[in-house]
């Protein structure tokens, strides 16, 4: 996995987003949320420090970019951990403990492969009220399914390793050998494909905030700019094209930097 | 062949089952009823209301009233749209939502599929580079950036296409929605098709082809295509997942009057018969699609044994 294999362009504009929509709150003298009324609708303005103008309520529409940003960002990374935490759990249980529990967790994973699972998450995040705390938890919980045979397909080729054998006849439960052994050799792929996972998330995120579902007025993501752009895009296109543009663009970095992470690690097993 | 057809309809069985259990026990476990919010109700009246609805009994006696219901094919009344059954609802919205995913699949494969096959013949060349470059740009850009930009281009800019409505399914009104869904899917079928086709046209019968003197295009056509539709096929399963969720989005940007509205209105509202009834249905969607892929696989790939 050498980091030169990376592209870095994607990089460099991934890295400038995240840092952009970490900093934002201390770089710039506005806010996302404060009405400013008589800077409504303005154009792009340099002087004004307005640098990609204001929305309808005189708001600041960088700014609310990167605040967009800041939660889709959040809100994919919450939830691919809680995918990942599931995935891992369900996978490496499955692979090591074989036989029997083996055939019947996977057969759980293949029934719930068939799942039409945005419809089960809008139902979820309608019922159980649009927090954006069980906004995450929720896709977590219904995107844990590759990660899980990505695992367990690696725990199978694990589990039989000189060193597996040695912690067993050693004496470790299975348990501690689960915990102690195999996670931590798990971590690599693991990590290859959380990186993959998000940007789903993204999206998956970006569609709910974009039905209504997701982030709540006065909290923005990129998917509720989205929406409040596509209601206006005849005066205003710039509001519709500055968030759509930008998650297209967070979203091919992030899959760009994934596969390549994924080919590197293909190369290096095999 | 029929057999297998059966079998596989048996076994999905169960997986319909976990689909209906599972929407139920949600809208179950969900705080707030379907006639909580609103308007105060004298309680009598709310009381008759959900003993006509059964919401008065027993949990697992509803769940038990609904399954026989659904086995009767009868998805039951919606909450929401007083004296409508969830079975009208879908047969209005249905058609739609079929004509616009099927014109879509249809398109990618359309323009996916040359698309592929242009880019695997001139490997490493710059046409190869331009289509797979466009293509992974299609992956990226989702359904819910396409479609205001397409709205945004060429129905307010250019004024060539509405901008939305139903309009009676005219062919105008269609083209927007269509090409907004089917763009992901150009650029999985062009990725998908080029590089099942590189490893097929290595493949020593492709060479032994050659070295008969079989000029390249019928080389392509009678030889390499059918394997390289083999990927493609087991695509279908989940590419009409993704259809479906793209149409939720397609229709609530283009307003169209399709299952997707009905479904998130559904959702805002609490319409449980509604939501479970569309869930299941998209459950029974993408169970048949899979068969359908499967069977397709067998008929294309004579090494695959249905059993």
């Amino acid at each position: 996995m050498t980091p030169t294999r990376l592209p870095r362009p994607s990089l460099v504009v991934l890295i400038s987003i995240l840092v952009a929509a970490l900093a934002v709150p201390w770089i710039s003298p506005y806010d996302y949320y404060t009405p400013s009324w008589d800077e409504l609708d303005l154009a792009p303005h340099l002087a004004s420090g307005h640098l990609l103008g204001t929305d309808g309520l005189g708001r600041d529409l960088l700014v609310r970019l990167m605040w967009g940003c800041r939660i889709s960002l959040l809100v994919a990374l919450l939830a691919s951990l809680t995918s990942l935490v599931i995935g891992v759990l369900w996978g490496v249980t499955a692979g090591y403990l074989g036989g029997r529990t083996d055939d019947l967790m996977m057969r759980a994973v293949d029934v719930l492969y068939s799942l039409p699972f945005i419809p089960f998450v809008i139902v979820l995040t309608v019922l159980f009220g649009r927090n954006i705390l069980l906004l995450f938890i929720a896709i977590g919980a219904v995107s844990w399914l590759d990660i899980a045979r990505i695992v367990r397909g690696q725990t199978l080729s694990l589990r039989h390793r000189e060193f597996i054998e040695a912690a067993r006849v050693g004496g470790m439960t299975s348990f501690s050998i689960i915990t102690r052994h195999l996670i931590p050799n798990l971590i690599g792929i693991v990590l290859v494909y959380l990186t993959l996972t998000i940007p789903t998330v993204i999206l998956i995120e970006a569609l709910l905030s974009f039905l209504g579902l997701g982030a709540q007025a006065p909290l923005t993501s990129l998917g509720v700019m989205i929406a409040d752009g596509a209601a206006q895009m005849q005066s205003r296109p710039l509001l519709l094209i500055c968030p759509a543009v930008l998650l297209a663009v967070l979203v091919y970095c992030c899959n760009r930097i994934g596969d390549a992470l994924r080919d590197a690690s293909d190369r290096a097993s095999g | 062949m029929l057999r297998y057809v059966l079998r596989r309809l048996v076994a999905a069985v169960p997986t319909m089952l976990v689909i209906i259990t599972l929407a139920f026990a949600l809208l179950h476990a969900a705080p707030g009823g379907p006639f909580d919010e609103g308007k105060e109700m004298i309680p009598e009246i709310k009381a008759s209301i959900e003993k006509t609805y059964h919401l008065d009994e027993a949990v697992p006696l509803q769940y038990l009233r609904y399954l026989a219901q659904i086995a009767r094919g009868d998805l039951g009344p919606s909450f929401q749209y007083r004296n409508t059954s969830v079975n009208e609802l879908i047969a209005q919205g249905l058609p739609i939502d079929l004509t616009i995913g099927g014109l879509a699949l249809l398109v990618a494969l359309l323009v996916g599929l040359p698309l592929g096959v242009l880019a695997a013949t001139q490997r490493g060349r710059w046409l190869d580079h331009l289509s797979m470059g466009i293509s992974l740009l299609g992956i990226s850009v989702p359904v819910l950036v396409i479609a205001p930009l397409l709205i945004l281009v060429f129905a307010v800019t250019l004024q060539w296409l509405p901008a939305g409505d139903w309009g009676d399914g005219n062919p105008r009104n269609l083209v927007l929605p269509v090409l907004a869904l089917s763009a992901p899917y150009i650029a999985y079928v062009a990725r998908i098709t080029r590089g099942s086709l590189v490893e097929v046209l290595q493949a020593p019968y492709i060479r032994t082809a050659r070295a008969k003197g079989l000029p390249a295009h019928i080389i392509l056509l009678r030889h390499a295509m059918k394997p390289t539709l083999l990927p493609l096929v087991s695509f279908l399963g989940p590419a009409s997942i993704g259809v479906i969720t793209g149409s939720i989005v397609i229709e609530s940007v283009f307003g169209l009057p399709g299952i997707g509205r009905f479904f998130v209105n559904g959702a805002f509202n609490r319409d449980y018969t509604l939501v479970m009834g569309v869930t299941i249905l998209y459950g029974g969607l993408i169970v048949l699609a899979n068969l359908l892929a499967d069977l397709c696989y067998a008929w294309l790939d004579p090494r695959v044994r249905l059993s």
